[in-house]
C-alpha cells in the first residue's frame, strides 16, 4: 500500500465525493417530482392512464441504466435538429446526460414504489376518509399519501442506495465523480489497489450514512407499522421511541 | 435499417449472455455457500459472511470491476514473480467480468437463500432426521426443493439486475453488446440506432427471463394452496 500516493490524491476524490453527491442529489429530487404524479396514475384503476405509466417503468427497468445514458449521451446527437436546437449546449454536456438518464430511471423506479404502497395502504383508511365526506382530492393528499409516502420509506431507501451506486456509471462518461477520481489516479499512478480501494472505502462510508440516515426517518415516521418490541412493556416503548412531534 | 451490422450485435449478444450464464453460475454457488455460513453456529464463518455481503452491498459493481480488473492484473502478476515466473499474465476481461459479476451477485444471493431457508420450519429437518435421514438426504429431500420455491422471487429480480449489470464490462475492454453497439455507432455515425437496438435487446432478454421463470414459479408452487 503506497499511502503518501493516496494522501497525494485525496484533494481530487474530496472534489470526486462532492461530484457523486450533486450528481446523486439532483437526479433524486427531479426523480422523486416526476415519479409522484407518475406513481399515482400507475395506482389508477384506469387503465388508460395507468398503462402508459407501465409501459414507461417496464422499458426503464428492463434495459441497463448505461444503455439509458449512452442513448442520450452519444444517442440523440445523429438527428441533425437536436444539435441545431436551443438545448444542444445542455444535451452536450456529459453532467448533464447523466442527471438526465439518472433522472429518467429513478423515476421509473421510484414510481413503482409509489403506487405499490399506495395499494398497501389498508382500504378501511380511505373508506373512514369518504364517509368523513372528503372529497377525491382531500382522501389522495391527506390520507392516501401521507400513508404511502411513509410506507415507501424502506423500498426508497434502497432506491437511494441503488442510485449511489449508479452514479458511478457517470465517470464512462468522462464525469469526474467519485468513481472517475479513482480512475484518474490509477491512470497517473497505475496503482489500482491504493486508487479503487479508497473509491470503495469512500463509496461504502457514504452508504452506510444513507442507511443510518433512513433508519432514523424510519425511525421517526414509521414507528406505527413496527413489530411490538415488548408486550408486557407497551409504555415503556412508547416512551422510549415516541416521535418527537 | 442496421447496415448490415446485426451478426456483429448479435455476436455481441452471445458474449453478454455468455458472461451473464458463467456469473450467474458462480453467483448461485458462493450464494449457497454464503448461506450456510450465514447461518453457521461458528462465529467467525458468519462475521466472514456478513463482511462479505456488506461490502459488495457498500460499493458500486463498476468500482469492484475496475478494482479486480486492474488491481488483479498487478495482484497476479506479483503472485507470478514471487513464484519465480519471468513473463507477463494478461488478464483475460471475460474472466475478470465475470469473476466480478458473480462476486457481486453471490453477495445477494446469499440474502435471498438465507431468506428462503430460514422460511423452512425447523421442524421438518427434525422430522427427517428423526426418521433417520442423513442431513444431506434431509437437505436434498426436504430443504432444497422448498428452498428453490421460496427464493424464486428474490432469484427472478437478482438475475434481471445481473443481467443489466453484464453491460459494464464493455467498460474494461469485452466485446460485449454494449461493445458491438459502439463500434457500429461510429462506423455509421447511427450512435441512437444502435444503443436503442441494443436497449430492444436487453428488454428481450429480461421479457424472456421474466416470462420463463413466472412459469417456474408456478410449476413448483402447483402444491401450495393460497389463502386468498
Amino acid at each position: 500500500m503506497n499511502f503518501d500516493a493516496i494522501i497525494e490524491s485525496l484533494p481530487m476524490y474530496a472534489t470526486g465525493i462532492g461530484t457523486t453527491l450533486q450528481l446523486l442529489a439532483v437526479s433524486l429530487v427531479a426523480g422523486l417530482l416526476l415519479a409522484m404524479p407518475l406513481g399515482i396514475a400507475r395506482a389508477s384503476g384506469n387503465v388508460w392512464i395507468s398503462r402508459p405509466v407501465w409501459m414507461y417503468t417496464y422499458v426503464i427497468r428492463g434495459t441497463p441504466m448505461l444503455v439509458q445514458l449512452f442513448l442520450i449521451y452519444y444517442g440523440v446527437a445523429q438527428f441533425e435538429w437536436v444539435r441545431l436546437s436551443v438545448l444542444w449546449p445542455l444535451l452536450s454536456s456529459a453532467w448533464f446526460c447523466a442527471v438526465l438518464a439518472f433522472t429518467l430511471n429513478t423515476a421509473a423506479y421510484t414510481a413503482e414504489i409509489v403506487a405499490g404502497a399506495m395499494r398497501a395502504v389498508p382500504y378501511g383508511e380511505v373508506e373512514a376518509a369518504n364517509s368523513l365526506g372528503m372529497s377525491k382530492l382531500q382522501v389522495l393528499t391527506r390520507i392516501l399519501l401521507p400513508s404511502a409516502v411513509r410506507r415507501a420509506l424502506p423500498a426508497y431507501s434502497n432506491e437511494v442506495i441503488m442510485m449511489l451506486h449508479g452514479t458511478a456509471l457517470a465517470s464512462v462518461v468522462t464525469v469526474m465523480d467519485l468513481t472517475g477520481a479513482a480512475r484518474e489516479m490509477n491512470s497517473r499512478t497505475y496503482l489500482p489497489f491504493e486508487a479503487f480501494l479508497t473509491a470503495g472505502a469512500c463509496y461504502m462510508l457514504l452508504t452506510f450514512s444513507l442507511v443510518g440516515l433512513f433508519h432514523f426517518a424510519e425511525g421517526r415516521w414509521l414507528q406505527h407499522l413496527a413489530p411490538r418490541k415488548n408486550s408486557s412493556d407497551v409504555r415503556g416503548v412508547v416512551l422510549a421511541t415516541a416521535p418527537r412531534i | 435499417m442496421l447496415h448490415g451490422f446485426l451478426p456483429t450485435l448479435l455476436d455481441g449478444t452471445l458474449t453478454t449472455l455468455g458472461v451473464a450464464g458463467a456469473s450467474l453460475v458462480i453467483a448461485v454457488l458462493l450464494g449457497l455457500v454464503g448461506a450456510a455460513a450465514k447461518l453457521s453456529r461458528v462465529p467467525v464463518i458468519r462475521w466472514l459472511a456478513s463482511t462479505y455481503t456488506t461490502v459488495v452491498r457498500g460499493v458500486p459493481d463498476l468500482v469492484l470491476m475496475l478494482l479486480i480488473f486492474f488491481g488483479g492484473q498487478i495482484g497476479i502478476n506479483a503472485a507470478a514473480a514471487a513464484l519465480g515466473y519471468e513473463g507477463y499474465v494478461d488478464i483475460n476481461p471475460f474472466v475478470a467480468g465475470v469473476a466480478t459479476i458473480g462476486f457481486i451477485f453471490g453477495a445477494y444471493l446469499t440474502e435471498t437463500f438465507r431468506g428462503a431457508l430460514m422460511a423452512i420450519p425447523a421442524g421438518q429437518r427434525e422430522a427427517g432426521l428423526a426418521f433417520g435421514m442423513s442431513p444431506m438426504r434431509v437437505f436434498l429431500r426436504i430443504t432444497f426443493p422448498q428452498m428453490v420455491r421460496l427464493a424464486i422471487p428474490g432469484f427472478t429480480n437478482n438475475w434481471l439486475v445481473l443481467v443489466k449489470s453484464t453491460a459494464i464490462v464493455s467498460v474494461i475492454g469485452l466485446t460485449d453488446m454494449m461493445h458491438s453497439a459502439g463500434l457500429a455507432a461510429g462506423a455509421t455515425r447511427e450512435p441512437f440506432t444502435f444503443y436503442l437496438a441494443a436497449a430492444a435487446i436487453y428488454l428481450a432478454i429480461t421479457s424472456i427471463s421474466l416470462l420463463a421463470l413466472g412459469a417456474l414459479e408456478k410449476r413448483v408452487t402447483v402444491g401450495l394452496r393460497r389463502a386468498a
